[in-house]
This record gives structure tokens, C-alpha cells and sequence, in this order.
């Protein structure tokens, strides 16, 4: 080969390298958009769509106790600030995560619980995956159900998206998988029996069949980071949180599903 | 004509007829010996007919940890015709006995709902006891998948 | 334990009413263990009586193939007015109670 020839076979080689990198991979949602509650069977259907049945309803329960019990030394309830939940936290859940004004860091539902315990009540925080924080996650969520998410992924929340997005696209693991290798390339194809859902948050915290119990986005994170021999990192992490923007915004209008039930 | 009266085929064909009512009751019965064991301490040894039980459960699990099934049975729930209990038997869980359910006098219709674990495919029962002192089962494959993904979380 | 009950509030003589119960509790199987390998102890509900103006209508003896947060439909028949009662006990003695008041016309 020549060696301008070989100059432009090197330089192309290049390129594709440079493209196929996973920071150059853009931000997709799945077409159609389809909620997780599509890929499941008819038993997590059913079992979502009783008001009574749904297990979760027993984490909305103790949320909505907890909602109006004074707490740290003021005694100062959810409920003395904000008042009754159906009214208070109207819409709320549909405008996380976000850019905390006070501190400029991004904030989910759970961050923002936790906030308001340490800071406006003065109470020792819950912990993630507490009865007491899925509790009142859950609840919040519910006086949003079926609402789709109003976040933003511009100004300060856009370098969070942005590495939302890559996180999305990096390979991780054993097996050297990543998320969009599964949920945006691969949705409604079988692994196992089970159907690939598109992996979106819209439904957490969930109860899942699976855990036997509610847990959190993060958790589920955690799940899949496991599922592919990655290590896991711990729930409120900041990478989790980006993440957690990333499939807000690739969720579109998606409606919140709250209590969500999955497998 | 000729044939029937040939001894050795006569013969077999009596014994083939009478082995039919003992196959419809051995249908009734466990997979496993334990399951076995614990059918005859919930019957007392006696025999459990197919029938007037309709046991609704998926027919494949979308997670063996909660399985949703429905017992109905066909009784008139009259003081002198009713049923006593309704047992729930998964034959190849490491405990056979999942549980048992007693109606006392004032209750409704012999119409049950709950959710149960199930450690893999089999075939689940329900054994309903009658006033009468029989028993009453149905038997209801459910295939129970393992999770795609390990999950460690 | 957190726990949540159906009951209609109405009803009239010799109605099929429908009871159902969802009570949070892991219902531990006794198989599971720890990451460093210590076995978690059995731990379900094991018993769950409904009894109506005091008498037992239903009774449930639980053990660990029943899901975890238990959940249970029946029936009873609407006979007078006045109270339904229902307790339920784990393996370790912890007991919950609820109890619904009906009123049959």
C-alpha cells in the first residue's frame, strides 16, 4: 500500500475508533417508549393494579404515618411544613432528581428526605433501604402516580446528565457489559425467560418479587452492576445519582407508577 | 366372542378394568414422599378423590417467591355439608405443607386467595376436607423459572 | 407490623362478604443465610384467626410457602352487626392485632 493510501486507511481507522468510543455515544430513549410494567407477566400486573393486593401499599402505609410523627427535637412533623401529602407533595416526585439550590448538588427524593430530617428537623437521617425512607419515598411518589417526570438536564444539572449518559454507555464488569447494551439495544428480546425491560426508573421504589420486599432505584442499580460481575457501589453515590438523572430525562412522559410492582 | 373367553387375555383385561378407580385416586397423590407422608397425616390414611376443587394458579411463575393462586370448591356450606379445611401442599418445596385453612360456622363461601413460594416446577395441591369425611383435590402444574441475573444487592 | 385490612363497613343479612389481609413480615424461611455464611433464623407467621362477635370464622396455620407480607382472601357471611377481630402470631411471639367494626342491616 502507498503511503497516503495507508495515511487515510490509518486516519479512517481512527475515526471510527474516536466514534465508537463511549463518550461519543448520544443520548437515545427507546422507541417506543414502553414501561417496564409492559415486559413483566400478568401476575405483577395484577398484583400492581390492586389497590390492596399491591404489596407496596404496606410501605405507603408506614409512610404515611411516619408523614405526620414529630420528629428531633422540635417535634416537628413532614407534615408541619408540609402539609397534608395529597396537597403538599402534589407533582414533588416529577421534579427529581434536581440541582439542590442551597448546596448546587444534584438531589434525588431520597437525598431530599434525608435533607429535610437532618436539616429542617433535626433528626438522625434514614438510612437507603430503611422501612422509614422507602416508606416515605414510596408515599411521596404515590401523591404523584401517574404523573410524567418535569426534570431538567440544563445548566448545573447538565454536566450530571452528561456523565449520566457515559456511565450509561461504559462496559462494565466480568462481563463487560453496559446498560445500553441491554436496555436500549437488546429491550423485549428474552434473557433467560424473563423479557429485557428498557430499564427505566419510573416505577421506584418498587417491591420486587425478587427481593421480597420494597427497595430503591439504587438499589436496582446495584442489581444489575452485580448481575454483570461488576462491583456495586453503595447507595446516594454520586455516580448513582447522575445515572438516576440520565433515565429521568430518557424516560420521556412516561407516567410515575407508584407503588411500583416488578419481578 | 372367542377371544374374551381366552383365559390369560380374560384375565387381563378383568385386572386391567379393576386397576382403574385405584389409578383415578392414585392421580390424587403426591410427587415426593414427604408430600406422601404429609397427605396421609392431613386424610388419616384416607383416599383423595379428583375434583369439585379448582385450584387457579399461573401456569408459569414470574418469580418463585410469590406465586398468586385461587382455591374455589364446590360446596353448599350447609351445617351438614361443608368443608372443614383446605390444605396447600407444593410436593418439592423443602417444606411440602405450605398451609392450612379452617372455616368455622359463620364462615362464607369456600373461596380462598393467597400467595405462596415455590422452590421450582411442580405440581401444587389443594385438598379441601369435607364434613362428610372425604376428600377432595386438585392438582395444578406451575412451571417457576430462576431470575435472569444474579443479584447480589 | 404493619398491616392493612378489608372490610366493608355495610352489609346486609347472609351477604358473602370478602375479607382480605396484607401484613408486612419477611416470612423468613430459615434458608437463607448471611454474607458470612451464618443461617437466619425461621421466622413466620405461623398462625391467623378472624373471629366475628367473638367467634372463630377462620383460622390459618402458615408456614414458610406462603409469601413474604402475607396476603389472604376469604369469605364470611354478614350475620350481625358488631365486630371483626383478627391476631395473628410469628415464630418468635411477636402478634399483631386488627379489628373492623361491621354493621349488618
Amino acid at each position: 500500500m502507498s503511503s497516503p493510501r495507508l495515511a487515510a486507511w490509518l486516519l479512517a481507522l481512527l475515526f471510527t475508533c474516536i466514534c465508537s468510543s463511549t463518550s461519543a455515544q448520544p443520548a437515545a430513549r427507546p422507541v417506543p417508549l414502553k414501561s417496564g410494567i409492559e415486559f413483566t407477566g400478568a401476575e405483577v400486573r395484577a398484583l400492581q393494579g390492586d389497590e390492596f393486593a399491591n404489596p407496596g401499599m404496606l410501605w405507603i402505609s408506614r409512610g404515611s404515618a411516619l408523614w405526620d410523627q414529630p420528629a428531633g427535637k422540635e417535634g416537628r412533623a413532614c407534615a408541619g411544613c408540609h402539609g397534608e401529602a395529597a396537597a403538599g407533595m402534589k407533582a414533588v416526585a416529577t421534579r427529581y432528581p434536581q440541582i439542590d439550590r442551597a448546596s448546587g448538588a444534584l438531589i434525588n427524593l431520597e437525598g431530599r428526605i434525608q435533607q429535610c430530617r437532618e436539616q429542617r428537623q433535626h433528626a438522625p437521617p434514614f438510612k437507603y433501604e430503611s422501612e422509614e425512607l422507602l416508606g416515605l419515598t414510596a408515599y411521596v411518589r404515590q401523591q404523584s402516580n401517574g404523573m410524567p417526570l418535569s426534570i431538567s438536564i440544563a445548566g448545573a444539572a447538565q454536566p450530571h446528565f452528561e456523565r449520566g449518559r457515559e456511565f450509561y454507555y461504559q462496559r462494565f464488569g466480568q462481563m463487560n457489559l453496559s446498560c445500553a447494551q441491554c436496555h436500549q439495544d437488546n429491550w423485549g428480546k428474552k434473557l433467560g425467560p424473563e423479557a429485557i425491560s428498557q430499564g427505566h426508573g419510573n416505577p421506584y421504589p418498587i417491591y420486587r418479587l425478587e427481593w421480597q420486599t420494597m427497595g430503591s432505584l439504587h438499589r436496582r442499580f446495584r442489581s444489575c452492576l452485580s448481575g454483570v460481575r461488576a462491583e456495586m457501589l453503595p447507595q446516594g453515590s454520586p455516580a448513582y445519582l447522575d445515572l438516576e438523572l440520565y433515565l429521568a430525562w430518557r424516560s420521556g412522559n412516561l407516567p410515575i407508577e407508584a407503588p411500583g410492582v416488578r419481578r | 366372542m372367542t377371544k374374551w373367553i381366552n383365559r390369560r387375555g380374560f384375565i387381563a383385561r378383568i385386572a386391567a378394568l379393576l386397576a382403574l378407580p385405584l389409578l383415578s385416586l392414585r392421580s390424587a397423590r403426591a410427587q415426593t414422599p414427604a408430600a406422601d407422608a404429609l397427605l396421609d397425616k392431613i386424610t388419616g390414611g384416607a383416599p383423595i378423590q379428583t375434583g369439585r376443587v379448582r385450584l387457579e394458579i399461573p401456569a408459569l411463575a414470574d418469580n418463585g417467591n410469590s406465586v398468586s393462586l385461587r382455591v374455589v370448591v364446590d360446596s353448599p356450606m350447609t351445617p351438614a355439608n361443608h368443608v372443614k379445611s383446605i390444605h396447600l401442599v407444593a410436593p418439592k418445596n423443602p417444606r411440602p405443607g405450605v398451609a392450612s385453612f379452617f372455616f368455622g360456622a359463620g364462615a362464607g363461601k369456600p373461596q380462598l386467595t393467597t400467595r405462596i413460594r415455590l422452590s421450582g416446577s411442580q405440581g401444587v395441591m389443594a385438598i379441601a376436607a369435607m364434613s362428610d369425611g372425604s376428600f377432595w383435590a386438585a392438582t395444578t402444574e406451575v412451571a417457576v423459572t430462576v431470575s435472569a441475573c444474579w443479584d447480589a444487592s | 407490623m404493619a398491616a392493612r385490612i378489608s372490610v366493608p363497613q355495610n352489609a346486609r343479612r347472609g351477604d358473602q362478604i370478602e375479607i382480605r389481609i396484607a401484613i408486612q413480615h419477611p416470612m423468613e424461611t430459615g434458608y437463607r443465610v448471611e454474607d458470612n455464611g451464618t443461617a437466619i433464623t425461621k421466622n413466620v407467621i405461623n398462625k391467623l384467626l378472624c373471629r366475628y362477635n367473638g367467634a372463630e370464622v377462620f383460622r390459618a396455620e402458615m408456614g414458610s410457602g406462603i409469601s413474604a407480607n402475607p396476603y389472604l382472601s376469604f369469605f364470611i357471611v354478614a350475620a350481625a352487626s358488631g365486630e371483626l377481630r383478627f391476631d395473628w402470631v410469628d415464630d418468635t411471639g411477636v402478634a399483631g392485632s386488627e379489628r373492623s367494626a361491621i354493621i349488618v342491616a
